[in-house]
């Protein structure tokens, strides 16, 4: 018998390990509008819905929260059930403590005043600009928007161009659209509402 | 201090069956599920603290080969006072090869270490070494004597 081989070549039936001790949790959830990834702390606080991949999302709450990242889909049950009932029409804001700790100090300014663009209604880029006293700043709020680590839960989808284009989208424009229609608004440019400062 | 450590559930995805391969060669199929549990909730307990992400899986293995040694040495302290029915237990699929794999548990725990670490995790001696708190040149021992051992309780005398 060569044992070395016979050594190498151990196969056992087993399972992944039970964890317990993580600091964030994770879970992959498909959607009519595509794989999204969610995370919440320990606390359930969300920290992210995001169109971005597993690995991207995941090494980006190792790097800001805690490496202790695990996928644990329960944690996520109830994020999970809002975001259906939103997608699916039957829900039109969300209820679970969120944190916008992944966005730079700077993009949680931008978000927090997506607060005031209510369902079925649009702004613009430059009118968020304008709302966090940064006017020059409409490209800025564009790139700051675009990495929403909470996407569909802080409605960056309802921010258009002046001119009444989409803009961009982390999930796609087709999306953006989609998430539009589902609120029901008319012509996106049409209705651009006013943030005030 | 930043060291860019990955998110712990990609070494669980990548490692988890060669944690599970080791603690079995170590400890059995059964105590083997045991410890691979423990293992990795001592690596979930001690990943915020390295100080860098060099060579996880060799840090993994060298994990699951010191809760082997732990268990085992639990467990002989718990077994002055009780029985215990040998390995392996029905409910589990025994080792391929059962009569390498006893042998391979027989064997004093740093040349099992040496040779599980060494062959079924597949580190190099000095991976090993730095597993075992020692020099690559006491790896290669440890892992000639105990392939040596293994040849003797098999009863077999061709060289492998």
């Amino acid at each position: 018998m060569d044992l070395a081989v016979a050594l190498r070549g151990l196969d056992v039936r087993a399972r992944p390990p039970r964890l317990e001790g993580g600091d964030v949790f994770y879970a992959l959830h498909d959607t009519p509008v595509g794989t999204l990834v969610l995370a919440a702390t320990r606390q359930g606080t969300l920290v992210a819905c995001s169109y971005d991949a597993e690995e991207v999302v995941t090494a980006r709450l190792a790097a800001r929260l805690s490496p202790r990242v695990l996928r644990e889909p329960q944690r996520l049950d109830e994020a999970r059930r809002q975001v259906d009932a939103y997608v699916g029409g039957r829900r039109r804001s969300f209820d679970v403590p969120t944190s916008a700790v992944l966005a730079t100090a700077f993009a949680q300014r931008v978000l927090g005043a997506l607060s005031r663009v209510p369902y079925g209604s649009t702004t613009t880029y430059q009118a968020i600009a304008r709302a966090i006293g940064a006017p020059r700043a409409a490209r800025a709020v564009g790139h700051a928007l675009g990495s929403n680590p909470l996407c569909i839960v802080l409605p960056c989808h309802r921010v258009l161009r002046s001119d009444g284009s989409l803009g961009g989208y982390a999930g796609g424009l087709a999306v953006k659209r989609r998430l539009l229609d589902l609120e029901g608004g008319p012509d996106p440019g049409a209705r651009a509402a006013t943030v005030r400062a | 201090m930043f060291v860019g450590l990955p998110p712990f559930q990609q070494l669980v995805d990548a490692h988890w069956r060669d944690v599970a391969r080791l603690a079995a060669a170590m400890a059995g199929p059964r105590d083997g599920d045991d410890v691979a549990q423990e293992a990795w909730a001592r690596a979930l307990r001690a990943y915020p603290s390295l100080t860098h992400a060099g060579n996880l899986r060799s840090w993994l293995l060298t994990i699951t080969a010191h809760t082997a040694r732990d268990a085992q040495r639990a467990r002989t302290r718990r077994d002055r006072g009780a029985a215990r029915p040998p390995e392996p237990a029905a409910d589990l699929a025994p080792l391929p090869d059962e009569r390498l794999w006893a042998g391979v548990r027989a064997l004093p725990v740093r040349q099992r270490q040496a040779v599980v670490l060494h062959y079924v995790g597949g580190l190099a001696h000095g991976e090993v070494a730095r597993a075992l708190d020692t020099t690559p040149a006491a790896s290669r021992r440890l892992v000639s004597d105990a392939l040596a051992a293994l040849r003797v309780a098999l009863g077999d005398s061709e060289e492998g």
